[in-house]
């Protein structure tokens, strides 16, 4: 006996369960924007009591004592994402490189990756710690800005690498034999028809790279120090710098924070500083993007 | 097919495996100089991984060993010493799917070149205008040249793909089933193309249409489960096949 068929187009039966997942859905959707949302408002209101041109243009704790400022941790920040790019961009987009193109797909490939892949994993302090530790030995010097570019640079390095390699992978097959097949060698393909093609990808690893150093604190407190100041008397001191303590916002915001009290205001004028500090980088990031995908589309 | 006709490529003894799969079994054919070669077969028979061997595109595959001899010219392209850019360079390659990169039309031409060291605007500007005549492209992209590759149909595409191909001046030029992604009238007019081209390279075509390979080949071999079975003029090959599996395929009792 068959089974009568509905051949209603208005009388869609409804289930209970459709229904019921639905409204899950919709929920847990829900509490992810309010949960976000609240913390933006709460942060923004919170923030915006001690936040003033004074905040941002001096620097923490300078003479005479009571300034509250986080001009110092803002030039910190910046040095400390600039040079940990410089830094790590090369090494990882080269690693991707040979690990996809040029290493034997085998059983080394494999425990490289998975190594790359524990990495990301390991808690920030840890690397702070080794940092701390390692850098400590080459430079001589107990924090520095470059000390703690160097921690982060090893730390946002699996990032880099990972989302390059599977920007490479995707790279479809034809434009690498259409290379080939022309006489192209291989480093030329890769330089000419491969990157290109991903670049995408490795902006995509270099905004997501901002993000974790913006926002580290564990690994940079071991290297980078708690330093505040804003000195630059001379246009030497832009490079000396470098070999210098330098906390970042998160440090700053987490000195804040401990003193509490009157000062917990400035902690949230800091978080205001961070958050609006990542939107500008990341704007700035995709509008790069944006002009690079135009510029090679023609 | 004794007449004065020179030979571009002889293999001889070739067989080619992909592992413990004997892809190709002792293939022994000819490919005589401006003559167009089509190869045929059902899919799987070898005859697209023999054109590939053709320029050492099967490097590429990890786990491919190869044996017997490729003369190209007289010379072997398989013993070590040979450059593979080089080699490349005279043995020319279009792909089943348009593959343009996404760059300009001008710097698709011009990439070959470029690889090869010609530098100098005049220079390139003038073999991208000869490779896009000899493609039979130029008029519909004389206008765009600087506009995305990958912005044109599917068949202007290919015709850029075999423009980009004859922009280093090849000896040879292998087609991997040109036309199969394309339209019927798309497929005409590279049909058209390669009665043109024959005039000046010599062409190797793999085709799954047995009414193509009689439209646009002098010779066709018919390839199957790794073995050429059979090698001869287009006409007699489809109307005097020597082979019962031969005439079995061509009449469609198969493949």
């Amino acid at each position: 006996m068959e089974k009568p068929v509905i051949n209603s187009l208005t009388k869609k039966r409804r289930r209970v369960s459709d229904i019921v997942l639905k409204v899950l859905i919709f929920t847990s959707a829900a509490i992810v924007v309010a949960l976000t949302l609240g913390m933006i408002i709460y942060i923004v209101v919170k923030g915006m009591e001690g936040l003033s041109w004074n905040f941002l243009s001096t620097p923490a704790f300078s003479y005479p004592y009571e300034n509250y400022g986080v001009l110092g941790n803002i030039v910190n920040t910046l040095y400390l994402v600039v040079i940990t790019l410089l830094v790590a961009t090369p090494i990882g987009v080269g690693a991707a490189i040979y690990l996809t193109e040029y290493a034997k797909q085998g059983r080394l490939t494999r425990i490289i990756e998975f190594t790359t892949e524990t990495l990301a994993g390991i808690p920030s302090i840890i690397y702070g710690l080794f940092g701390s530790v390692f850098f400590y030995n080459i430079f001589k010097v107990n924090y520095s800005i470059l000390t703690g570019a160097l921690t982060l640079s090893i730390m946002v390095l699996p990032t880099i690498i990972r989302t390059t390699q599977e920007a490479i992978k995707t790279v479809p097959l034809g434009y690498r034999e259409g290379s080939i097949g022309l006489g192209a060698p291989k480093w030329h393909m890769i330089r000419t028809v491969v990157l290109p093609s991903c670049i995408d990808g490795i902006l995509t690893s270099v905004i997501l790279s901002i993000g974790r150093i913006v926002g580290e604190s564990a690994a940079l407190i071991f290297t980078a120090g708690i330093a505040a100041d804003f000195n630059f008397d001379s246009i030497a001191d832009i490079f000396t710098k470098v070999m210098n303590q330098g906390g970042s916002l998160t440090v700053q915001l987490y000195q804040y924070a401990q003193r509490g009290g009157s000062e917990m205001k400035y902690a949230f004028s800091t978080a205001l500083v961070l958050l609006i500090t990542v939107l500008i980088i990341n704007i700035c990031a995709k509008l790069v993007a944006y002009r690079i995908r135009k510029k090679r589309s023609v | 097919m004794s007449e004065n006709e020179s030979i571009k490529i002889s293999t001889k003894n070739v067989n080619l495996y992909y592992g413990e799969n004997h892809a190709l079994k002792d293939i022994n054919l000819d490919i005589k100089t401006n003559k167009i070669t089509a190869f045929i077969g059902p899919s799987g028979c070898g005859k697209s991984t023999f054109l590939k061997s053709l320029n050492r595109m099967n490097d590429l595959i990890p786990g491919c060993r190869i044996t017997g001899q490729f003369l190209l010219d007289g010379e072997d392209i398989y013993v070590p010493g040979v450059d593979t850019n080089l080699l490349r360079r005279r043995i020319g390659m279009v792909f089943q799917k348009p593959n343009p990169f996404p760059m300009s039309i001008y710097d698709n031409i011009a990439y070959g070149p470029r690889v090869h060291g010609i530098k100098g605007k005049a220079k390139l500007d003038r073999i991208v205008e000869e490779s896009l005549i000899g493609a039979a492209v130029f008029d519909e992209v004389k206008d765009r040249l600087h506009k995305s590759a990958l912005s044109l149909s599917g068949g202007q595409q290919q015709r850029i793909c075999i423009a980009r191909a004859i922009a280093v001046q090849p000896e040879v030029i292998l087609m991997d089933e040109p036309t199969s992604a394309l339209d019927p009238v798309s497929t005409l007019k590279i049909e058209e193309l390669m009665n043109t081209l024959k005039e000046k390279y010599t062409v190797a075509i793999v085709t799954h249409n047995m009414q193509q390979a009689t439209r646009i080949s002098d010779y066709t071999a018919f390839f199957l489960v790794g073995e050429m079975v059979e090698y001869a003029k287009t006409e007699e090959l489809f109307s005097r096949p020597q082979d019962k599996r031969t005439e079995d395929y061509i009449t469609g009792r198969f493949g």
